[in-house]
């Protein structure tokens, strides 16, 4: 076998061997067209906003304090807001025609909602984080677990190691079910093409809507009830599994659906069996992707309380042992723990929350730093390392055509 | 390593092609098709045994089982009446708030949003379809549930008259009467069940709205639309599939929802039409709440009523994917 004299890398005459990739893809907009940035703000649209604020608020503080019975927080945001847009469509019609004025309108509606929407998520999250700071600040929250804390025990002691710990022991033994069924799953469904295929994607589009509390159900049912398991950690990751395989067979068979036909074509073409181009084409191509799948779906699994409910019984105490004894989860241990009337009981319960949600948060930081590209895409320290390894491969090349005596073998269809 | 092998007889008739794919790729094809099979297995296992185990109640019950609004399965009365209607009731509430919550973010993410802000954007609401539900709860309780009941008294004394809206033992007239009749409600559940589905409705119709081709976008500019009008002619045709397949997938995730529920509400067995009365029911609350203490009759009862949970969700989950499926934006959609 020997370089065709026209490959790149194998002109002497160039001096060293070089090879160059295209660069990095573009992120094209679907259809290959751009969309172009239309925004014209003059000065009369922001005197218009202003104003309409301005007066909306002065009239509804004139209603609420002076003409009319209303109080209450939530009626005067309503009364403004209808306020605002009546004054700011009656602003614009005195410049504008009647289609211009909706679309102020509507452009207004639709940003407050955008707002409103982020606004009120972002809060939800922030109290959770701010109400769990007084348990957070107590290292023993960390370290300890609620043997030796009563109900009435300051924060100083206790704390949630049992359901961070039984946490981790639950979702990692649902990942080892669920990594392997659902990437052979998802690979099945790409590979293997055909109407047996097609149901089955069928049935895990259907189940990624199961309700978590069925998934608990069905286990209780059978792991505990009909083959006598304890409630225990191992039954709670079991019904996690059932929960988290169908999200994450849907979301991997998404990331390989999307790796190019004619990386796979490539393969083929060179004679590689369909095992070694999953193996070395397809799975490597979309790596990214399918952590992604694995991460968002393990962030879905670890935020479940209600399979977790039926199937781990409650415990305040560590337990390591998933196969006996009940064993809780950071959101079981916030459900039982804000159960009870006690100020300190609930403190604990919204800090374990925010643990749950700073781990939820850093799993999601991690999906997207690992899978903000597409398939195919490469990082720039990977498109180096390509680089520097068809460099290598050109060098050999070329040093194998220099060779005096042929040391290549000949027969065909060796893999390499 | 596939052999291409052509059978020679005749030289003239056409030759079967065929590939042998060799024997490593037959054993990877059955380890593929197994794991294929294994995950069927299981799926189909969860739906055959609960409706195995839920058999005794409901042959028992017959079609009184959704009529009876009880739960008293050891006595024979028992049924998911009530607590279907309180499902429902609650899922509508949600999907009611989340919906134009939902669609103003999406539209505002997709065509309003500056481009550098759109990307954040696009992060806080994909993240914020992952917190943990039990999060929304916490918030619901010790949150929302004390800041809602003013709202929920002026509906219930203004709007009383329509009979949605009535409460029960409230007595408008007197401003010290107790506001415990409006905790736990139906509205309350449905407004932290709607937070927690808006944004997993609005990252589906995000992604299809920002689908529309760039092309019909600028043929509407040039015939003179505005911004509002580019998008009611082309956005919101193009993405109507999208947002009632998103819409619908948002209303499945609300009807299977159990413990932000089952934290805010106070379980009855009675119809509750009076979505702003105190105390409602839920599937899922009721099986979390009786499973417990369930005799083995009792769990064939709540199998029953998880079995029911299920196929509703299953119906609602299938008609968004095909809706989904048959519009013109969601070939490409992964809603």
């Amino acid at each position: 076998m020997t370089v065709a004299p026209e490959a790149p890398g194998a002109r002497p005459a160039a001096g060293r061997p070089r090879a160059t990739l295209p660069g990095p893809p573009r992120a094209a907009e679907p259809g290959g067209e751009r969309r172009r940035a239309l925004t014209q703000l003059r000065a009369t649209d922001v005197y218009a906003m202003t104003g309409a604020a301005a007066s909306a608020l002065a009239l509804t503080w004139l209603l609420f304090t002076r003409l009319l019975p209303f109080d209450g927080a939530v009626g005067f945001v309503v009364v403004a807001y209808g306020l605002f847009l009546l004054i700011y469509a009656l602003l614009v019609s005195f410049d504008e025609d009647g289609p211009a004025v909706v679309d102020r309108i509507a452009a207004a509606v639709v940003r407050s909602m955008g707002l409103l929407l982020v606004v009120i998520l972002t809060f939800v999250v922030c109290y959770a984080l701010v109400e769990g700071r007084k348990a957070l600040v107590h290292a023993n929250f960390f370290t300890e677990d609620m043997q030796r804390a009563g109900p009435l025990e300051p924060l100083s002691v206790g704390g949630a190691l049992h359901a961070a710990v039984g946490t981790l022991i639950m979702i990692v033994i649902a990942l080892a079910v669920t990594v392997p069924a659902g990437l052979v799953c998802a690979v099945f469904l790409t590979e293997v093409p055909g109407p047996y295929a097609r149901f089955v994607r069928t049935i895990v589009e259907a189940m990624t809507a199961l309700p978590s509390i069925v998934a608990g159900l069905f286990i209780y049912a059978t792991a505990i009830l009909g083959l006598g398991l304890d409630q225990s950690g191992l039954a709670a990751a079991l019904a996690l599994s059932v929960m988290m395989l169908p999200i994450i067979i849907r979301a991997a068979d998404v990331v390989i659906r999307l790796v190019p036909g004619t990386l796979r074509e490539a393969s083929y073409a060179m004679g590689t069996s369909r095992w070694r181009t999953v193996w070395h084409v397809v799975l490597p191509t979309c790596r990214s992707g399918l952590t992604t799948a694995v991460i968002l779906g393990t962030a879905r699994g670890i935020g479940e309380t209600s399979p977790v409910l039926l199937t781990a019984g409650f415990t305040s105490e560590l337990n390591l042992d998933p196969l006996h004894g009940p064993m809780v989860d950071l959101p079981l241990a916030t459900f039982e723990f804000v159960k009870s009337p006690e100020p300190t009981m609930i403190a604990r319960g919204f800090g374990t929350a925010a643990l749950l949600m700073a781990l939820v948060l850093l799993l999601f930081v991690v999906a997207r730093v690992i899978g903000g590209r597409g398939p195919g895409q490469l990082t720039r320290r990977q498109e180096h390392r390509r680089v520097l390894a068809s460099r290598r491969d050109a060098r050999r090349f070329a040093e194998r055509r220099a060779a005096p005596h042929p040391t290549v073998r000949t027969e065909p269809g060796s893999p390499s | 390593m596939p052999v291409l092998r052509t059978d020679v007889g005749d030289p003239d008739a056409p030759r079967r092609l065929y590939a042998d794919p060799g024997l490593t790729d037959r054993v990877f094809r059955g380890v593929l098709r197994s794991g294929g099979g294994f995950v069927l297995a299981v799926m189909l296992l969860v739906g055959g045994f609960l409706l195995y185990r839920a058999w005794l109640a409901l042959d028992k019950a017959g079609w009184s089982f959704l009529t009876t609004s009880e739960w008293a399965p050891d006595a024979g009365r028992f049924g998911i009446a009530a607590v279907l209607v309180g499902t429902v009731l609650i899922a509508t509430v949600a999907v009611l708030v989340a919906v134009p919550l939902a669609t103003g973010a999406a539209l505002y993410i997709s065509e309003y949003a500056p481009a550098r802000l759109r990307r954040t954007l696009i992060s806080v609401v994909d993240l914020m379809a992952a917190v943990p539900s039990v999060v929304y709860g916490l918030w619901g309780v010790f949150f929302l549930q004390d800041k809602v009941l003013p709202t929920a008294r002026w509906i219930s004394a203004y709007l009383g008259w329509i009979p949605v809206f009535s409460v029960r033992g409230a007595d408008p007239d007197d401003p010290l009467a107790p506001e415990s009749v409006y905790t736990s409600s139906t509205f309350i559940a449905g407004l932290v069940v709607g937070m927690m589905i808006a944004p997993i409705i609005c990252s589906i119709m995000r992604e299809v709205f920002s689908q529309a081709p760039a092309g019909e976008r600028e043929g509407a500019y040039a015939l003179g639309a505005t911004r509002w009008g580019m998008i009611r002619s082309v956005v919101l045709p193009f993405g109507r599939g999208g947002m009632i397949g998103g819409t619908m997938l948002g209303l499945g995730r609300a009807l299977g929802e159990t413990i932000a529920i089952f934290m805010i509400i106070s379980l009855t067995f009675d119809i509750q039409w009076h979505v702003l009365q105190s105390g409602t029911s839920s599937v899922s609350s009721l099986i979390a709440l009786r499973y417990g203490e369930a005799s083995e009759f009792g769990m064939s009862a709540l199998m029953a009523a998880g079995f029911a949970l299920f196929v509703m969700t299953l119906i609602v989950n299938f008609a968004a994917s095909s809706i989904v499926a048959r519009s013109r934006s969601g070939a490409a959609s992964d809603a």
